[in-house]
Formats: structure tokens, sequence, C-alpha cells
């Protein structure tokens, strides 16, 4: 549904977008990840057809995003950064517009606002001024505006951003609703929402894609090991040797907590779960186990350990 | 495409009549004129119209920029630009849907002023033709300030910055006809003078060559701003 071509946008001698090319099959939900001014903006901006890229191009619904953009358009739901609002006006009378604009016609416009309206839960204010409602309120209207040509395509820039956290799980569910029937790329910082939200994530640092693959895959790809996360109270060598002496562990790494049980992190290899060997060595030897667990990588390390090390694109 | 131009300007006339500034300035003018009109007509004690519209240039000078500044700055300001340039609309129906929508708000205010004429008739016997003439010569002259505002507001995203460029164009066109020229200064002058095109409808005689002249100015002043904003995207 949505091919992007070695896509490269500069602004000035500043390269914005860096050769970034990714694709997008029909349904499917994609997260888009990376730091501030890592090009996630610009790409989606390209996309939607708001502006050219310097190289490369993009496909959306078989449509060429510059040259046939247009008609590219037709197939794209935007919703901005910045939601664009019109402040002077009612939510119902702003959907008109962009109904209007879409080409609906008075009675399809009706209904698909109804319909959008409680899908967003913005029915209570829509006829309150756009001008007078809260952050919150008003990205859900933009979220409103941006389904309500039921497009095959839907490009969402930080569209939970501002919401209350009750707001962002029913925002989530709504976009999750979409898969299937709809195309979904949007962009977040945050990234437990990826994980619940996205079949696939892309990784974009510093203009270039460090990543494309499921949350799982690159949540197993980094975890190579599996680590378990120890507190223990007794003579810190003799428990260091203990610890490595057992078959399967690859290394120790101690760390204090500032009580005076420090944690022992005991990597071991992938799939052997040690944790009862862990827990009756330290308890045969007569030391304090105060706590043990295994320690999960997260999709935080991930995009950490991605946007802060030079790591081959994947 | 006609659809899409109706879309644009219902709402941009909308906005026009909800913001106080289109107010204000609407009061503004009519003030000014009723000033002038009380001047000229109780000095000359004659039931003549021609003399306020003259001094149609050197007071719109002070409201048009009000009316133009926000069309397209205020989008940029926003972002609301970036909906509309994302949607499946072309530049060119953006631009005519907010132009006309310019117009519907400069036809309102002569509306407004279309009292004066009603005195006159009430107290006096005018002559219609060179009246009607005459606002068909300041509705012209009008127009083509408002797409030279038009202009000045898809330059940038501060509405004061259109609005200061929008004045000092319309203050060099107006030195353009009271400045005293010689030479080839002088056609240029009387060529690019806005006003002085419309000084024969003034006087009751409509000219082809003039609203030739008019609908010259503002179908170029819509391209170059079409132009403009097509350009902003490669930035």
């Amino acid at each position: 549904m949505i091919i992007v071509d070695q896509l490269t946008k500069h602004y000035g001698p500043f390269v914005a977008v860096d050769d970034v090319s990714f694709e997008v099959a029909k349904g499917e939900i994609l997260g888009f990840l990376g730091p501030n001014g890592a090009g996630k903006t610009t790409t989606m901006r390209i996309l939607t057809g708001y502006m050219p890229p310097t190289s490369g191009r993009a496909i959306v619904a078989g449509f060429d995003v510059f040259k046939d953009s247009l008609e590219a358009r037709r197939h794209i739901s935007y919703l901005p950064e910045t939601v664009p609002l019109y402040t002077d006006m009612s939510p119902r009378n702003y959907l008109h517009f962009v109904g209007k604009i879409r080409g609906m016609d008075g009675s399809a416009r009706r209904s698909r606002i109804d319909d959008v309206a409680e899908k967003c839960r913005i029915t209570e204010f829509i006829d309150r001024l756009i001008g007078k409602l809260s952050k919150g309120q008003r990205q859900r209207v933009g979220l409103a505006q941006a389904l309500l040509p039921n497009p095959d395509v839907l490009v969402l820039d930080e569209p939970t951003i501002g919401l209350d956290p009750r707001q962002i799980v029913e925002t989530r569910h709504v976009i999750k609703n979409l898969r299937g029937e709809h195309t979904v790329i949007l962009s977040t910082h945050i990234l437990p929402e990826v994980s619940m939200t996205c079949d696939r994530v892309v990784i974009i640092d510093r203009g270039k894609v460090v990543a494309i693959d499921t949350p799982e895959n690159l949540q197993r790809r980094m975890a190579g090991s599996d680590t378990i996360e120890m507190e223990i109270r007794g003579p810190e060598e003799a428990v260091l040797a203990a610890l490595n002496s057992l078959p399967k562990v690859i290394g120790v790494r101690t760390r204090s907590n500032g009580a005076d049980a420090p944690v022992y992190s005991v990597e071991c290899e992938r799939d052997a779960d040690l944790r009862e060997a862990l827990a009756s060595t330290v308890v045969q030897r007569g030391w304090g186990l105060r706590g043990l667990r295994p320690a999960s990588v997260s999709l935080e390390d991930v995009f950490v350990q991605l946007v802060t090390s030079e790591a081959p694109a994947a | 495409m006609i659809r899409n131009i109706i879309a644009i300007t219902e709402r941009e006339l909308r906005s026009y009549f909800v913001s106080p500034v289109a107010w204000v300035v609407t009061a503004f003018f009519v003030a000014i004129w009723g000033i002038l009109f009380f001047a000229i007509v109780t000095s000359g004690r004659e039931a003549v119209l021609r003399p306020l519209l003259s001094n149609f240039s050197i007071t719109f000078l002070f409201v048009g920029p009000f009316l133009t500044m926000r069309l397209i700055a205020e989008e940029a300001k926003t972002g609301t630009l970036e909906l509309l340039l994302t949607q499946p609309i072309r530049e060119v129906e953006l631009v005519v849907g907010k132009y006309l929508a310019s117009l519907g708000f400069l036809a309102f205010m002569l509306a407004v002023t279309l009292y004066f004429p009603t005195l006159l008739e009430v107290f006096g016997d005018p002559d219609r033709g060179p009246m009607m003439a005459g606002y068909l010569g300041i509705l012209l002259q009008g127009m083509a300030f408002m797409a030279i505002g038009l202009i000045a507001s898809s330059l940038t995203q501060n509405q004061i910055i259109a609005a200061a460029v929008t004045f000092v164009v319309l203050l060099l066109l107006w030195l353009a006809d009271v400045l005293t020229l010689g030479g080839a200064a002088a056609e240029v002058a009387r060529f690019i003078s806005i006003s002085q095109r419309s000084q024969d409808m003034l006087r009751g005689v409509v000219d082809t060559k003039d609203v030739v002249f008019f609908f010259t100015v503002i179908v170029g002043c819509l391209f170059v701003t079409t132009q403009i904003i097509s350009a902003r995207r490669w930035r």
C-alpha cells in the first residue's frame, strides 16, 4: 500500500531524511519511532504530499506522491503534529468543511460526522468553539478529521500527544481497530504505544533507518541472553565466585543499590532458566537471598541501544 | 474544482464575519467616509458622489491591509495550511477561494456605504449614471487592492508584516498618482496607477480597456500567489 524508496530530503546543507526505504502492506499498522529531529515528521510530510523529496520516491495506493500528488492525496488522511484546527469554528462545522473538500455530499457528511464523533468521543463538545477546547479535546477533533473521509491510508503524527492516560488507551483502541481495513503509519515517542498498537516498527535516527522489524523481534534480537537480577546479602567475592561457577552462567555483574545487599545481574545462556539453581546455591551457603527476578529487555533498551550506538542499518 | 473553491470561500467568509477585526475595519471605513461625505456635501452643496469616491484609494490604504493580512498568513501560522495542502485540492483552488471570500467582504463593506448615495437620492437629485459607474470603479479598484494584499499574505506567517507590505505597496501606488512626475516616469506611473484608471469611471465613462486592465492585475496577482504557495512546499 505504501512504498518508500530511497527517500532523501535536504534542507539546505542539512540532511533531514537520508536514503529511507520501507514498505507497508495493506491493513498494517506501522510505528515510526525516533528521537526528536530524527526525520519522522519530514518523512510523513513527504508521504502526504505536503513537500517534495530531494530524491527518491514514495508511492501511496499506487500513486506517486509527487508526480500524481492530487490522486495520491485522495487516498491519504493526515493528522499533523500541530493539529490543524480553525479556532473560530465548532468541531461540527470544521468536519463539514473537511468533508466538503473531500467531496462528500451533505447526507454522507452528516452520518459520517456522527460516526467519527462517537469513535473519537467528541460528541459532547461538537458544537462548542474549537478555540475553547482543551489540548486533549483538540487532539481528538484532529483525529476525527483524519478518520472522516474513511481513507485507505492514515498518517498520524503523534496522535496521542496531550491526551490523559485514559484517553490514550481509548485512542490506541480506535487506532487498533483500523487494522485490516486501513493502512496506518503513526509516529510516537511513547515506546509502549508501539508494542501495543503496531505490527511493525521503523526506528529512525538522524534521518537514517536503523531498524525495521516487529516489536517482538526487536526485543528478542536485543536479548541474545537472559539476565536474572538477584539481591543477595553475603560476602561479595564469595558470592561472585559461587555464581560464576554454576553451569550455563555467562557472567555476573554487581551494582550497589544503596542497601547492604548489592544487586547481582547474572547473565545466563539463552532459554536456560536458572532461577531455582541460583536460589538454592545462595540459600545452601547461608547467604540472605532478598530478591530474584528475570530482567527483561524492554523496547526502551532496544531503542536507546539503537539510537545511541552506531548500529549498522538492519 | 468549483466545489472546493466554494468550500474554501464559505469557510473564509464565515471567518471574516466572526472576526472583530473586520467589523472594526468596516466601522472605521464607514466613519471616515461619513466625515468626508459630510465635509464634501456641506461645502460643495451639490448632490454628487464623485469627490467622495475619488478618495477611495487613500481611505482604502488604511483599511485594505487589515482585510487581507490574515488570508494565508494565519493558516501558515496555525498549521491549517498543512491540512489544506495535504488535501486533494489544487493551490489555485485555495487561492481563488480565499480571494472570492475577500471580495465578498469588500462587497459587504461597500454595500454599507450605499447609504451615502441613498441620502443624496432622498434629499437631492443626483445623476445616477456616474454614481453607478463610480461604484463600479471603486469596486474594481478594491478588487485589485485585495489581490495585492493576498500576495503579501502568502509571503509570510506574520500578519503584521503582511499588512505592512500591503500598506507600503498601496501607498506607492497612491503616490504614483499624486506626485507629478515628468517624462517617461509619468507614463509609467499613469500606466500602473490603479486609481487613475478608475477616474474615468468616476466621471461616468466605463472604458473596456480599463476593465481589462483591472482583471489583468487581479489574475496576475492570483497567479503569483498560487506560485508562491507552490514554492513554499520546496523549502
